[in-house]
Parts: C-alpha cells; sequence; structure tokens
C-alpha cells in the first residue's frame, strides 16, 4: 500500500506572519547586531536585524527567520511557539535561586598580622582578643546557616586572619558539623587564610574535618609584598611556602589562591599569571579591586581607571589561553563565570555577578560581634560607619526578621537588573548582575546610574571581548574555552579537536 | 543470511511461535517447541509438538502443525524462536539467542510518513495480532538477550498493548537492554508518558529522531504536521521521568544544510539527551523513490557534519556515527563510527578486499546499490 507525499509548501507559516517573543539587542562596531532572549540565548546577525524583526519584514523563506524561531525570538501560526520548552529554559537559567543563601562567611576574627592597601577589613593588632567571634554568637550564626533552606551549605571561615583564633574556628566547625548531620545538610567549609600562621597540627586538623583552604596571592614577590605588608615583609614566601605545604598535606585541589588587583598589578599581568603557572595553580580570577573599605580611603593608591583594568584582562586573558594551547591548564574564572552565562543553559551562582544579586539571596557574612551583613563589602561599609546592608544580628533577630527587616527591604529595590534603568533593556541583561551595594558604594545611590557605572562599563566590555573571542578565535582556542564551562581537562577537549 | 524460508504447511489456522529444538525433546516440554528435522521417521512420536519443520517433502499424515519441503533448514538454531504462518508455509527467525541484533517488531503502522523511510508503513490494523506473537515471543527468549531493539512501525500506536510488553520484557528479562525506536510523539501527551514511565524495563532507553532546529522542515521530512512540536515536548516529557534518550539523524541533502544549527539546537534545547546519533541513509523502502530531493555524496557534507560533531561534543554529548564507511568519512571522524548494521543485513563490497580496516568499519547494507559514494575505496595506508 503506498502513501503520497505533500509538498513544503504544506509545512508552511500562514502569510498572517509572526510574533515577538521578548528579546533584547546591541550593536557591535558598524556591521555587527548581538540579539539576546530572555534565558541568554543570542544570534549574531547584521546590524539592522532587530529592526527588521521588529517591523516584521523577515520573510519566513529566510535562513535567518528559521533561526530566530528556532531560538525562541519569534514564532509563527505553524508551529506552536513551545513555550513550555521556553520556560524550561528560564528555570535552568535561575536555578541558582533555589534553595537560597548558600555561602555563609564567618568573620571569626578581626585581628591580623598583615596591613594590605587594599584590605576590605578593619583590621586589629594580633593580640587583642576582643576582636574573636564569641561562643554565644558563633552558636547563634551557625544557627542561623543551617536555617538557610539549602541542601548544600558552605561555610567560609575568614577574617582578619582566622588562623590567629584557631580555637574558634575549631568550636564553629564542630557545632556546623553537628548540626548539618543532624539535619543532613551537605556541609563544605573553607578557611580563607595568609597561611602565615599555617603548622602541621592546624594541617592535621583540615585533612581530618575535610576543609579547604582559600589564599591569597598577588603575583610574584616584588607585587604581593608590596600590595601585603607585613612586618617582615615576607608574605609571599609565607604564602607560597603555605600553599606548596597545604597541597603536600591535603591534596592540591584542596588549596586555591585568589588575587587582588592593584595599581602596581595593572602594569605586570603578564608575571602575575605565570606565578599561577610556577606554584603549579590551575585556577586564577583576573578579579579588579573592590571599591570598599580601606581600598576608598586610599584612592590614591589603588584608585584606577576602569580602561587600566581592562587591557590587564585582555592582556592576562590572552596570556592564560596561550598557557593551554601549550598545553598547561589554568582557568580564568572571571572569562569561565561569563561563558558559561552565554554559552551554556546553566546560570551560575556566583554572587558578584547574577540577578537577582547574590548579596543575601546567596550569601550572609556573619560579623566577629553576631551582626549580619549581605556580603562583605557591605560589613567593609559598616566598618567605615556606613549601616546601610547591615541585615540584623544573630543575637537579637531570626532569619524572617533579617529578610524581612528594612535593610533588606532596601536593598531587594536595587536587587535585579531586570528592573534597573539602564539594564533592564540591556541585551547583556542575562550574562550580567545586580550589585546595589557597589552602586551605593560608589555613586551614593543603590540603583545607580548606568552611564557612569565602573560596574556597568567593565562587564560591558569584557562581555563585547568574549563575544568577539568567540567570533574570531581558532577550534583550539574554542575548545580551551569550551573545557573551562564544562569542566574538562584539556586533554579530552584536544581530542574532540578536527585534525 | 536470511532469517526466513518458506514451506508446504499443513494442519494449522493461526500463526504459531515456538523455540527451535534440532533434536527431539521430552512430552513435557514440547508445547512450545517446534522439532526441525530432516525427515520424518513413520514410527516416529511427533506427538505435542508446537510444530513439526522437515527439510523433505512428507507424504505420511501427522496429527502436529507441519511444515515440509523447506529448503533452508540449516539456519534454524535449537534456541532460535521462530514464527510459522499458515497460509503460505512461510517461516520466519524472531529470535536468536547468539546476535547481538535481536528486534521485536511491534507494527508496521505508523502516524509519521518520512520520505527516506526504509521500511514503509502499512495502513492495516496488525497491532492485537503482533502484540499476541510478541508476548509469546517474549515468553520464549531463552536465554534472555543482553540487547534488544523494539522497532516498528511507530511502537507507541499500541498504546495500552506497550504497556502490556514492556511490563512483560521488564519482568521476563531483567538484565537486559531495551531500546525503542520511536518517533516520541506520543510522549508530548504527558498522561502516556506517566503511564509508560512505570512499566518499562530497568535498563531502557529510546531513539528519537530529530531532523532539524525548524519545524517547517522536520514535519516536511517526516510527513506530518505538529510533529516537531511533539517530539520535542515529548523529549522533555521522557526526560523529566529520567528515561535515557538517543536522537536520531537521518543525514541526506535535507537535513544536511542546518545540522550544525540542529546540534546547536539540541546543546540548548535538550541538554539531557545522553546521546545523538548521525546515520547514512539506507537506499530502501521509500528512499529510492525520493533520491533526486535526498541524495548527497557523503564525501560532500563531511565538513557540515565535523562542524556538528564538534558543537556536540564540546558540550559533552556523546556521537555516534551508524552506516557509513570509513573510506567516506573524515579521518577525525573515525573514532565515532560504530558498526550498527544488523549482521543479517551487513555487506562488503568486492573493493573491501583490500581494506585494511575492513575488520572495523560499519560497510554497507545488502540493498545499498542505486547510488554509491564516489569516495568508496579501500583503505590502504592506517
Amino acid at each position: 500500500m503506498s502513501r503520497s507525499f505533500s509538498p513544503k509548501a504544506a509545512f508552511r507559516p500562514s502569510e498572517k506572519g509572526y510574533r515577538l517573543l521578548p528579546f533584547r539587542f546591541h550593536r557591535i562596531g558598524n556591521e555587527k547586531e548581538i540579539l539576546v532572549n530572555e534565558c541568554g540565548e543570542f544570534a549574531l546577525a547584521p546590524r539592522g536585524t532587530a529592526e527588521r524583526v521588529v517591523r516584521k519584514t523577515l520573510s519566513a523563506d529566510e535562513e535567518l527567520y528559521t533561526t530566530l524561531k528556532a531560538k525562541h525570538f519569534i514564532y509563527d501560526d505553524y508551529s506552536s511557539a513551545l513555550l513550555d520548552v521556553l520556560a524550561s529554559k528560564y528555570r535552568t537559567k535561575f536555578g541558582f535561586i533555589y534553595g537560597s543563601t548558600k555561602l555563609h562567611i564567618f568573620v571569626v576574627s578581626l585581628r591580623c598580622d598583615h596591613s594590605c592597601h587594599y584590605c576590605q577589613v578593619s583590621r586589629q593588632s594580633v593580640d587583642k582578643g576582643q576582636y574573636d567571634m564569641s561562643q554565644k554568637a558563633a552558636r547563634a550564626a551557625v544557627d542561623m546557616m543551617l536555617r538557610s533552606p539549602s541542601q548544600h551549605i558552605t561555610l567560609e571561615l575568614q577574617g582578619g586572619e582566622p588562623l590567629l583564633a584557631f580555637d574558634t574556628i575549631k568550636f564553629i566547625v564542630t557545632i556546623a558539623k553537628d548540626g548539618a548531620g543532624r539535619l543532613k545538610k551537605d556541609l563544605e567549609i573553607v578557611i580563607t587564610s595568609n597561611l602565615a600562621f599555617l603548622t602541621d597540627d592546624i594541617l592535621d586538623y583540615c585533612k581530618m574535618e575535610r576543609i579547604k583552604l582559600s589564599t591569597s596571592l598577588d603575583g610574584p614577590a616584588f607585587i604581593h609584598n608590596a600590595n601585603r605588608p607585613r612586618p617582615g615583609g615576607d608574605s609571599h614566601k609565607l604564602a607560597v611556602d603555605g600553599i606548596k605545604k597545604a597541597r603536600r598535606a591535603l591534596g592540591s585541589d584542596q588549596v586555591a589562591a585568589l588575587m587582588t588587583t592593584t595599581q602596581l598589578s595593572l602594569n605586570y599581568p603578564i608575571e602575575i599569571i605565570d606565578e599561577y603557572v610556577k606554584q603549579s595553580l590551575h585556577t586564577i580570577f583576573l578579579r579588579p579591586i573592590s571599591p570598599y573599605g580601606f581600598a576608598v580611603k586610599s584612592r590614591h593608591k589603588t584608585g584606577y581607571e576602569t580602561d587600566a583594568f581592562l587591557e590587564f584582562y585582555k592582556t592576562g586573558l590572552s596570556h592564560i589561553l596561550e598557557i593551554n594551547r601549550k598545553g598547561y591548564s589554568l582557568v580564568e574564572i572571571y572569562t569561565k563565570i561569563l561563558l558559561q552565562k552565554i554559552l551554556s543553559p546553566e546560570g551560575t551562582g556566583y554572587v558578584d555577578l547574577q540577578s537577582p544579586c547574590g548579596a543575601g539571596f546567596n550569601v550572609l557574612v556573619y560579623n566577629y560581634d553576631g551582626d549580619v551583613y549581605a556580603t562583605d563589602e557591605s560589613r567593609m561599609l559598616a566598618e567605615m560607619r556606613d549601616f546601610t546592608f547591615r541585615l540584623g544580628n544573630v543575637l537579637e533577630h531570626s532569619r524572617a526578621q533579617i529578610f524581612s527587616g528594612p535593610a533588606f527591604v532596601n536593598l531587594l529595590q536595587a536587587a535585579s537588573n531586570q528592573s534597573l534603568p539602564g539594564c533592564s533593556d540591556c541585551a547583556f541583561q542575562s550574562y550580567c548582575g545586580a550589585d546595589p551595594i557597589y552602586h551605593h558604594a560608589t555613586q551614593g545611590d543603590l540603583i545607580g546610574h548606568r552611564a557612569t557605572s565602573g560596574f556597568c562599563k567593565r562587564n560591558m566590555r569584557v562581555i563585547e571581548h568574549l563575544f568577539s573571542l568567540l567570533q574570531n578565535s581558532n577550534p583550539e582556542i574554542q575548545a580551551i574555552l569550551w573545557g573551562w564551562i564544562t569542566e574538562r581537562n584539556l586533554a579530552e577537549m584536544r581530542a574532540d579537536l578536527p585534525q | 543470511m536470511k532469517l526466513s524460508t518458506a514451506g508446504v504447511s499443513r494442519r494449522f489456522g493461526d500463526p504459531i511461535v515456538a523455540r527451535v529444538s534440532t533434536i527431539p525433546v521430552p512430552f513435557d516440554k514440547r508445547k512450545d517447541t517446534t522439532l526441525v528435522q530432516s525427515s520424518l521417521d513413520p514410527d516416529g512420536d511427533y506427538r505435542g509438538y508446537a510444530a513439526i519443520v522437515v527439510r523433505d517433502k512428507v507424504e505420511i499424515s501427522i496429527n502436529t502443525p507441519l511444515v515440509h519441503s523447506v529448503q533452508d533448514i540449516d539456519q534454524f538454531k535449537s534456541g532460535h524462536v521462530i514464527v510459522l504462518e499458515p497460509l503460505n508455509g512461510y517461516i520466519r527467525i524472531l529470535y536468536r539467542p547468539e546476535s547481538p541484533h535481536n528486534t521485536l517488531l511491534v507494527t508496521e503502522r505508523c502516524n509519521s510518513n518520512c520520505l527516506m523511510c526504509s521500511q514503509p508503513p502499512k495502513d492495516r490494523d496488525d497491532i492485537p495480532a503482533l502484540t499476541e506473537r510478541n508476548l509469546k515471543l517474549i515468553d520464549l527468549m531463552s536465554p534472555a538477550p543482553e540487547y534488544v531493539c523494539i522497532t516498528g512501525g511507530e511502537p507507541t500506536l499500541l498504546g495500552e498493548h506497550l504497556l502490556k510488553l514492556l511490563s512483560r520484557m521488564r519482568d521476563k528479562m531483567p538484565s537486559t537492554h531495551v531500546h525503542m525506536l520511536t518517533n516520541g510523539r506520543r510522549f508530548a501527551w504527558s498522561d502516556f508518558t506517566s503511564e509508560f514511565s512505570k512499566v518499562h524495563p530497568s535498563r531502557f532507553s529510546v531513539g528519537i529522531p530529530l531532523y532539524a532546529d525548524s519545524a517547517s522542515l522536520h514535519d516536511y521530512i517526516v510527513q506530518a504536521t505538529s510533529a516537531f512540536d511533539q517530539t520535542v515536548l515529548g523529549l522533555h516529557q521522557l526526560a523529566r521521568h529520567g528515561i535515557e534518550t538517543e536522537i536520531r539523524v537521518v543525514l541526506h541533502s535535507l537535513t544536511i544544510p542546518r545540522l550544525s544549527r540542529l546540534a546547536e539546537y539540541i546543546c540548548r534545547n535538550l541538554t539531557f539527551v545522553d546521546h545523538v546519533a548521525f546515520m547514512g541513509m539506507e537506499h530502501i523502502g521509500y528512499a529510492p523513490r525520493n533520491m533526486d530531493e535526498l541524495w548527497i555524496d557523503p564525501l560532500d557534507y563531511q565538513e557540515e557534519l565535523e562542524k556538528s560533531i564538534v558543537i556536540l561534543t564540546r558540550f559533552g554529548i556523546d556521537v555516534r556515527i551508524y552506516n557509513l564507511q570509513l573510506c567516506v568519512l573524515k579521518r577525525s571522524l573515525w573514532k565515532y563510527s560504530s558498526q550498527a548494521i544488523s549482521d543479517w543485513k551487513n555487506a562488503y563490497r568486492d573493493v573491501c578486499e583490500a581494506c585494511a580496516v575492513r575488520g572495523r568499519c560499519g560497510g554497507f547494507f545488502q540493498w545499498t546499490t542505486k547510488k554509491e559514494s564516489r569516495g568508496i575505496h579501500p583503505i590502504t595506508e592506517i
């Protein structure tokens, strides 16, 4: 028995044309335009495309029509808009919201031996015990932390220099593990330390309790020691020795280093990156300096233009890609986060680059005295007598009171870039974040003014740079970048390369 | 290899499904056994067998269903399951425990009508009869196969009958991996998918074709309005129930132009799929009739195929290539090539004799004859 076939024309939309789904666009150079939909899916097209789309002059016979329909920019009456699929993509993108606060930072002590220019902490001298977290505050803070709905909780113990208050650390770890065990939650613990006071006993303890270490490494000795003065001027040696010792004791994946960019660093991207390779580290985060705490006060030393940072970032990224190309795996975290947002269907819960903002939603900071802040930067502002983002105190308020109190509600009004002026119709909205604390600190206004915002300028330019990299790089570079996104190693990504 | 033959049937009115034995078995084992012999012993005891198959012509009269004058009885091995047709004496092997390619044909009906279909659908209701045959077949598959493929037509048209078959397989062959080839459209209905998810075997996956990121193009290729929407929604429903999914893309001149767009579509909209299979076209069924529209020499789509594979693999999706000979594939794609043509329809050409990689090449379908890639040649240097 034979059946007949229908012609192509039987499977076309009617003459009524198409309708629009939400999208935004951005011009790149004189020739290109990038269209981005609600889920971060993008289409690179010739300049003028957005206008043609909106004026409904696209024809169903164009390749571009099919592409834009497949990517959920337009729909027509031939088929359903598959809104369920779009909804499911949207849910995936915003998956990081589920579970609420996941990162809980405990300032176990304000004491520190370093006197870094950019330090976000109002440091106290090494022997002032009254700046350590009391057991009473620690108990209440752990209790509040464990009340977060999230199944997975990260407890970050920082300072000051937390190893100066090691007994306090031990106390917090004990009660946190105990509570997490009772509630059957996964608990990951990280100590953020300059490693100057690292001992074998401390390493044994970290190993036993499966605690990770995070430290600062600003580059080679001449940069690191200039950025991070301490008596003896040996911060770099202590950090590097500490990293080696800790990796031996705990395993190399248990120790991470973060660098902070200063005016001095800006001139030495290559040297800084090479230092990370020299120390056998496999991740580096080319972070801009944050405009808080002593960093604002000492602007004459650390204040620099966003332009200079962008140069630093681009030079650095290209050097990092070259290092990967030669076979050493080194992931640049800022790039990785943005590319994940651009190229993968997943969202990321990186607190400085998400909307609703990470502050409060995904991170809470418990100060030594029980005060609760939306971010570490919020705590810095409080050290400078600006209490805008002090959400409450663990000894006085419940979690519910913190999240319904005036400080949090105030933060909330500027927490989503979907509704911020300048962001609401920005093509890069879904790749970027809202940072009301940054804008409060730099512009005196939570909502802020995008045209003069360093946050906006930096992210716009970095995202544009990444699009140009994606367009103009060879398959090998693309494979390296995709390896970062999907967290697979270099060799595996190379195996799939065309030959 | 042939899987069917015919003889002269006698003394039965309905198809018989039974397990082959080439030697006589005790009376209590005979109910589900077909005895295969070269000749009949006039004094033999043939009572109680499901049927007897005999090579020679049988003149004597016995009380057991019989097919005689069967030419190739050597292909029947003990343990095979066969079906005997009463009207024409047709005998077909349904199950070979020694083969890795056993299938369960559940219907020849289909709600799509793909331009390149290798087994064009038939519009007659074969479902109740085939279901009965397959239930019996499942009971007789012993030892249970490692892998079995449910195929059609379109299996989901069976509705309740499919659920019955699947739950029987789940109970009878708990360690068998069951793969079902379906257009996935019916899974768009969540109540069906949810019933389905309750009964399927524990090691289970579905293979679903998706030919474009464009509803109009996909629907034209499968000749069914709304098929794209239903298949995409169906894939999402299956994922929601944790069912392993494979997407199958047949490569021809209608699917090649948007192949890399389809790969991107999968990475964004169907991120949960476990494998994507790219398949060379079979030149049988409807394909020869539509060859002018479908033909593209595989040599001419290697770049687009590689681009699509890079998009999928860098995202972490497993890729396989079926039905394409190594000599037409780019070397960098050899590692994805899989020998997937069922043993009984697999063949090689004369030129393959001199080829150094014949042993790991998928080869040809027996019937690939009308159009052939200009790239077919023996590979002498590895």
